[in-house]
């Protein structure tokens, strides 16, 4: 799992999938405060980390040569 | 003239004889003929008249304003046409014609057959079967394009993936999507892309034209190809009426290039709303934890009370005294502490309310009946809408759609 990574480093799907899991988990099982609060704060970050990828995310267009090899394009 | 049968016809009679014998031959009622178009004319009426001709010979033609007024396209005079009607009689002019109900460009039809007998042929080997079909992943990372660098396509395919999801990475592979070279450009993209570039999916797609124009995706070696291809293809070739041979191989039809790229990625603002679904659920979860945690305090404060009385009765009763004081002040410095967490945790919880969520700029629309719009297909031009911002409302109208 995800979870030793840097938030900032997740990409969106692997944010999100967590953020689900953090949140069935806090659904599901009883946990003692402390580490409640570690999930939840984690959900949070990892909720803004996705909020910013959404708002300020750019298509990025590369080309493929006959080579095989890939050059940007605007 | 003598020795002759007696009977004398009027021109009618002739006429009509006629004209009853050639409807009843049925070749005569359904027949495709071709020709070179001359003559065209398009009077105020609406009909269409015209001849067809060959070498040798003519035939006149003519095709009623019902039936022109469905054609796809006006013929013009010297162009090489097929036509298809039935051969009936003119009376009153003692001439038969072709009453035609629908035209097409000459050498469709062989087109068209040749396109039958691979679909037949593929179908048979099992390439259109469903259980083949690979699932088209919902999160892609990197969609790969096989289409014109030059075409409306690819500018309506990059719109659409930066309107619906900018977190994707495009690879275009380029190849000429008509014309003799077209289907083997179209199938060295296709490879290209797969040895090189690994894609979650990939689009092969084309504008709309005419049979002829879209031959190259009737091609057999490039159903072949995307058959082989290691990453799930979605076909988004010609118009919604369009079917090729690529549409029935692909692991996914969309009718236009657009709907391809649609049917590619999830769209954003879907996403954003899911977000916040979720930021609802975590701050709602953390509730329901809190309130798990005061309802155990509850019961260890009950089970600490019920003990004190019973512990009195025992002998020593001033060290049971002190024991039960220490208790109690050990039960309230654990309240405290708890209540403390509580406070602190409910105080994150208010940080996450769903208006903080407006403040970063997400704004909620609504129809004046209330409903959220999350789509195009939700509003018409000129509706006024509600828009919900961070610090109260305002109405807009719609001014355009995208779709």
């Amino acid at each position: 799992m995800a979870k030793d990574k840097e938030v900032k480093e997740l990409s969106y799907e692997e944010a999100n999938k967590e953020l689900e899991s953090i949140v069935s988990e806090l659904e599901s099982e009883i946990h003692n405060l402390d580490a409640a609060l570690v999930l939840f704060e984690r959900g949070q970050v990892l909720a803004r980390h996705c909020a910013d990828l959404l708002d300020n995310a750019e298509l990025k267009v590369k080309e493929i040569t006959t080579d095989g090899e890939l050059k940007d394009i605007e | 003239m003598f020795g002759s049968p007696s009977t004398t016809w009027t021109v009618t009679q002739v006429n009509q004889q006629l004209r009853e014998l050639i409807e009843a031959h049925p070749p005569m009622q359904d027949i495709w003929v071709q020709g070179e178009l001359s003559n065209f004319s398009r009077p105020k009426s609406g009909h269409w008249y015209f001849t067809l001709k060959d070498e040798t010979a003519e035939l006149r033609c003519v095709m009623w304003r019902g039936m022109a007024e469905n054609q796809a396209y006006v013929p013009q005079d010297g162009q090489a046409l097929e036509v298809h009607g039935a051969i009936s009689v003119y009376e009153a002019r003692g001439q038969y014609q072709l009453y035609a109900d629908e035209i097409r460009p000459a050498g469709e039809g062989a087109l068209y057959q040749e396109f039958l007998r691979l679909k037949a042929k593929l179908e048979a080997e099992g390439l259109f079967d469903p259980q083949r079909k690979r699932a088209i992943p919902v999160w892609p990372r990197r969609i790969g394009l096989v289409t014109s660098p030059t075409g409306a396509a690819l500018r309506d395919m990059l719109n659409t993936l930066a309107r619906r999801f900018p977190l994707v990475e495009i690879i275009l592979a380029p190849a000429a999507v008509q014309g003799p070279g077209a289907p083997a450009e179209l199938v060295a993209a296709l490879e290209r892309l797969n040895q090189y570039a690994q894609s979650d999916v990939i689009l092969l797609a084309r504008g709309g034209g005419s049979l002829e124009d879209l031959a190259a995706f009737n091609d057999e070696s490039l159903a072949r190809a995307i058959v082989a291809s290691a990453a799930p293809v979605i076909s988004g070739v010609g118009h919604e009426t369009d079917f090729s041979i690529s549409d029935f191989v692909a692991d996914l039809r969309a009718p236009t290039p657009t709907a391809a790229a649609e049917l590619a990625t999830p769209e954003r603002t879907e996403l954003a709303a899911r977000l916040l679904e979720l930021e609802a659920d975590l701050a709602r979860s953390l509730q329901g934890q809190l309130q798990e945690q005061r309802w155990s305090l509850k019961t260890a404060q009950q089970r600490l009370e019920s003990r004190s009385p019973q512990a009195r009765i025992l002998s020593n009763h001033q060290r049971n005294d002190e024991l039960t004081r220490r208790a109690e002040r050990a039960l309230q410095t654990q309240t405290r502490l708890l209540h403390s967490d509580l406070a602190g945790a409910q105080a994150r919880l208010m940080a996450l309310n769903p208006a903080a969520v407006l403040g970063r700029g997400f704004a909620v629309l609504s129809t004046q009946e209330g409903a959220v719009v999350s789509r195009v297909a939700q509003v018409a031009v000129g509706q006024a809408l509600n828009v919900r911002v961070s610090d109260g409302r305002f109405g807009v109208q719609v001014q355009d759609e995208d779709n």
